[in-house]
Order: C-alpha cells, then sequence, then structure tokens
C-alpha cells in the first residue's frame, strides 16, 4: 500500500452527509435543503437538468460556496465555515475531476498530475514524477503526452489528465463533474471504464454529477436525482427504470412530455 | 405631464439607481478590502513559494526595465529642453542651474515612480488580471482549493511581492537613466560643460528626492500588483468578464497612483 492509500476505517457513520442545505444566488433559490448521505467506499451519481444545482452542492461540500443554511459533514466533522489550514486539511481527502478537466495551462501534464503531491502534500518533486507517471499510464497516457502542455490535448485527453491528477494523491473521496460531456459515445464509455477502474484500485467514495445516463449506469451504485433545488428521488441504480417517479423516468429516457417542464420565452 | 407618461424608473423612484450605485460602490469596496486583508495575512505564513517570487520578481522587474528605460529617459531629455526655455526666458543667466535642479526633482521625486508605475501598470498588472481572469473563469483556482493549495498564498502573494520589491529597483535605474536623458540635452544640445553639468548635478540631489521616490515605487508596486491580482481574482463571464477584469485592473490602478502620488508629495514636502 502507497503512502497515501486510504486507510482503513471503522463504519462508524455516512462518509458525506449533507442535512438540510440551502444555496441561493440573489432571488435564484438553487438547492432548497438538500439531504443526501454517501457511505464510504459507495458510488453515488447525482443527475439532474443544467441548472439544477449539482455543480453548486459539491461545491458547496468542497468549501468553494458557503451554504445559508443546513451542515455538511465529513466522516462526522462540520465542514461549513472552515477556512484555512483546517479547510486544506479536509480538501486533502479530495480529489476531484472538473467538467473542463481544469488544468493548469501554465504547466506541463505531468506538473499537473504531480502537482497535488508536490504543493499539497509536500512530496520529493523526483518521487511525485514517478507516480504522476505512473498514473497517467493508468489512463493510457505515455511520457510524450506527459511532456506536452494541456493546449496540445483533445477534449479527451485531458479529461483522462484530469482523472490522473485527481487520483494522484489517492484521495479517500473523488468528484466527477460531468466527466463525458462534451466527448463522444466511445471516448465517453473509455472514461467511464477508467474511472470505474482508478475508483476500484483507489478505493475511494465517489460522487459524480452528470446527465449522462449511460455515464450514470456504469459509474453508480446507487443514483440521486436533483430537481428544482430538491432530491426528489434517491435509489439503487437497477431500481431507476421502475421507480415510478414522473420526474425521474422522464428524465431518463428523455421526453419532452411530463412534468419536468423547460422553461423556454416565446419569442 | 400626466401620470402614465412618466417613464417607468422615475415613477418608481429616482434616487434608485443612485442608491443601487453607492452600495454596489460599498460591496466592491468592502471586497477589496477583504482581499487586501487576506493577502497580506498570508505574506509571513507557510508555505511560502520563493520559486515563484523569484520568477514573478523577473517578470515584473528585469522584463518591466526596457520601457521604463526608455519612459524615463524621454522624460528627462524633454524636461531638460522645457527647462532651459523657461529659464532663458526669466534671465540668460543661471540656465544651468535651472536645469539641473528641475531635471533632479522632477525625475526622482516625480516623473520616474509615476511613469514607472503607469508602465508596469499597462505591462504587469493587466496580464496579471488576465492570467488570474481567465484561472477563475477555467476553474483551474477551484482546482488548487481542491489540491490543498491555497490560491492566495499560490498565485496572489508571489506576486505582490515581486511588486513591492522591484518597483524600487526599478525606479531607481529609471532615476539614473532620467538624469542621464538631462544630461545628454544639456551637453549635447545645449552645449553645458559635461564635467559642471554633474557637478551641479550631484550638488543638488538630495538623499529625500531618491528617497520619497523609492517609497512611491513600493506603494504603486503594492496598488499595481494588488489591483492586477483582485481584477483577475473577482472576474466572471467567460472572455469578455476577462477582458473587463484587464481594462479595469489597468484604469484603477492609474487612478489610484495618481491620487497616491499627490498625497505621498503632500506627505513627505506639504507646506
Amino acid at each position: 500500500m502507497s503512502e497515501f492509500a486510504p486507510q482503513s476505517r471503522p463504519q462508524t457513520g455516512p462518509k458525506i452527509k449533507l442535512d438540510g442545505v440551502h444555496k441561493r444566488f440573489g432571488d435564484n433559490i438553487v438547492l432548497d435543503g438538500i439531504d443526501l448521505e454517501v457511505q464510504t467506499g459507495e458510488s453515488v451519481v447525482i443527475i439532474g437538468g443544467s441548472g439544477t444545482g449539482k455543480s453548486v452542492t459539491l461545491k458547496c461540500i468542497l468549501g468553494l460556496l458557503t451554504p445559508e443554511k443546513g451542515t455538511i459533514e465529513i466522516d462526522g466533522e462540520s465542514v461549513v465555515g472552515i477556512s484555512g489550514d483546517e479547510r486544506d486539511r479536509i480538501n486533502g481527502k479530495f480529489g476531484m475531476l472538473f467538467q473542463s478537466a481544469a488544468l493548469f495551462d501554465s504547466m506541463s501534464n505531468l506538473d499537473n498530475v504531480a502537482f497535488g503531491l508536490t504543493e499539497g502534500k509536500g512530496m520529493d518533486p523526483e518521487a511525485a514524477t514517478e507516480i504522476a507517471l505512473e498514473k497517467l499510464r493508468q489512463v493510457g497516457l505515455g511520457e510524450n503526452v506527459a511532456r506536452m502542455s494541456p493546449a496540445e490535448l483533445s477534449v479527451g485527453m485531458k479529461k483522462r489528465v484530469g482523472l490522473a491528477r485527481a487520483i494522484a494523491i489517492e484521495p479517500e473521496i473523488i468528484f466527477f463533474d460531468e466527466p463525458t460531456t462534451g466527448l463522444d459515445p466511445v471516448m465517453g464509455d473509455v472514461i467511464n471504464d477508467l474511472i470505474v477502474q482508478c475508483v476500484r484500485k483507489v478505493g475511494a467514495t465517489t460522487m459524480t454529477i452528470t446527465h449522462d445516463m449511460a455515464s450514470a449506469r456504469k459509474i453508480a451504485d446507487r443514483i440521486a436525482m436533483l430537481y428544482k433545488g430538491k432530491l426528489i428521488w434517491t435509489g439503487p441504480t437497477d431500481e431507476i427504470d421502475t421507480c415510478g417517479e414522473d420526474h425521474v423516468e422522464q428524465f431518463v429516457h428523455g421526453r419532452v412530455e411530463g412534468p419536468i417542464q423547460m422553461e423556454l420565452r416565446r419569442l | 405631464m400626466s401620470a402614465d407618461r412618466i417613464p417607468g424608473m422615475l415613477r418608481a423612484n429616482p434616487l434608485r439607481p443612485i442608491g443601487s450605485a453607492f452600495l454596489r460602490f460599498l460591496e466592491a469596496t468592502g471586497q477589496l478590502t477583504t482581499f487586501t486583508v487576506l493577502s497580506v495575512s498570508h505574506f509571513f505564513r507557510p508555505p511560502i513559494y520563493l520559486r515563484l517570487i523569484g520568477r514573478q520578481m523577473i517578470d515584473v522587474g528585469y522584463y518591466s526595465l526596457p520601457v521604463v528605460g526608455l519612459t524615463t529617459l524621454f522624460s528627462g531629455m524633454v524636461i531638460a529642453l522645457q527647462s532651459f526655455t523657461g529659464a532663458t526666458r526669466i534671465s540668460s543667466e543661471g540656465a544651468l542651474l535651472t536645469v539641473t535642479s528641475v531635471v533632479v526633482l522632477s525625475i526622482t521625486r516625480e516623473l520616474s515612480p509615476v511613469l514607472a508605475g503607469l508602465m508596469v501598470s499597462g505591462r504587469v498588472g493587466a496580464a496579471m488580471a488576465a492570467e488570474i481572469g481567465t484561472m477563475r473563469v477555467t476553474e483551474q483556482i477551484d482546482a488548487l482549493t481542491t489540491l490543498s493549495t491555497n490560491p492566495y498564498k499560490y498565485l496572489v502573494v508571489p506576486r505582490i511581492i515581486a511588486g513591492l520589491a522591484m518597483l524600487p529597483l526599478l525606479v531607481f535605474v529609471g532615476d539614473v537613466i532620467g538624469i542621464f536623458g538631462g544630461y545628454i540635452i544639456g551637453v549635447l544640445k545645449l552645449d553645458f560643460n559635461a564635467a559642471t553639468y554633474i557637478q551641479k548635478t550631484w550638488d543638488f540631489i538630495e538623499f529625500l528626492d531618491i528617497f520619497s521616490g523609492l517609497v512611491k515605487a513600493a506603494v504603486f508596486g503594492f496598488v499595481v500588483t494588488l489591483m492586477g491580482c483582485y481584477m483577475g481574482y473577482h472576474s466572471t463571464g467567460g472572455a469578455q468578464g476577462v477582458g473587463a477584469a484587464t481594462t479595469n485592473a489597468v484604469v484603477s490602478a492609474a487612478v489610484l497612483i495618481l491620487i497616491l502620488n499627490y498625497f505621498i508629495s503632500q506627505m513627505f514636502f506639504g507646506v
């Protein structure tokens, strides 16, 4: 087991717990009382349309946004409002693959992957480089790509570098923000497979937000649907087609008719 | 005028736009103050990224030398010309003393720090706002946070320290080049004796002339880098937002430099 492999912990409670989380921007209520528990080692996927608050949920957990009401706990520790070294310590448990990969364009891909090890964990650069190359190999990228800059890569390759960066510190929790958006179906499936393989290897708890149902079915142990700031359904992946919830069924089958009405402005 | 012909905004409340603008101003002031306090509070708390500070120092100092050198050189030259014209209009005697004194005072106390501040604002402040702004809108700053790296420590502090340290050095070099510009015109065009010109300049210059300019330079270096980082850090809305942040960084730094220049001059030399 490597230095950063997750330690086995007693199962005393959920890994992530959200209780009555509210977040608004001006008059726009984005999260309207979210309750969610994610157990250690579980893979939860949050589905929902654009603008329903999926990314905001992740950002609240990471401390990038502060909810107005409600509590968020990581390993039983309340994290709303913490900052500085405390926040850095909590965020040391996380890895994240951003929708746009968010690679640092002033660095090579190798330095991007090694960044969390050298800057976040204070690891020796040579050792960090070795680990970064290994993580890049795990996502199917060689040394030639490692020496390139992010600007030289396709969207799919950027996502793979982003995935390598997310798993490099072998985090306890990994967030995936729309991992397959903007990819062709084959590359989307490659990313899904890599996520499943890499997460299994690291043994992490994961939360993924997506509106790609193929991706959700492949990655998730449990799926939750977010609609108008509330979680309207949560259940095992294999029950989603027979859950009997109208909003979920409309979303899963991509139908125009149903309770979810798109707010289109008439010309 | 009947009530239904009054424009909607005025009918609602004519003071509303003024109040709204004032509230926005207060909000921006509070946000800038918080940003400044947070940035300065991270100056002495580890980790301190010496490699990044060094890189920023080279960018702010070394790469700004040509533009600062050129502006101060030609400013010194034009001041020598104009002060000679002014001196000969008053009296044909004592033109050398007037030229050397005006060149020394205007370059060291005012022009070198102000011009260096404005040039660095256009060259470095704009680049900082654009780079940090792009990192903001492409979620790279969020990525830093998730990788347990404080964006203030990693992005802001090295840039502000570089501005604080390098602007005084640039201004000192600018002082020398600006006075040399006056010397070129004095000797080659106005036919003053070279040794006498240097002697008069040396006799006239005082420590406080140089020191006040260096204090201004440190303040301007802080302002330029702070505004560049602040505008970039709070940019929103994609490419257009980054463009606006870049413009705002340069304009706000330039205005602050000119305002602060008066007050620092008043502090050192006020009567």
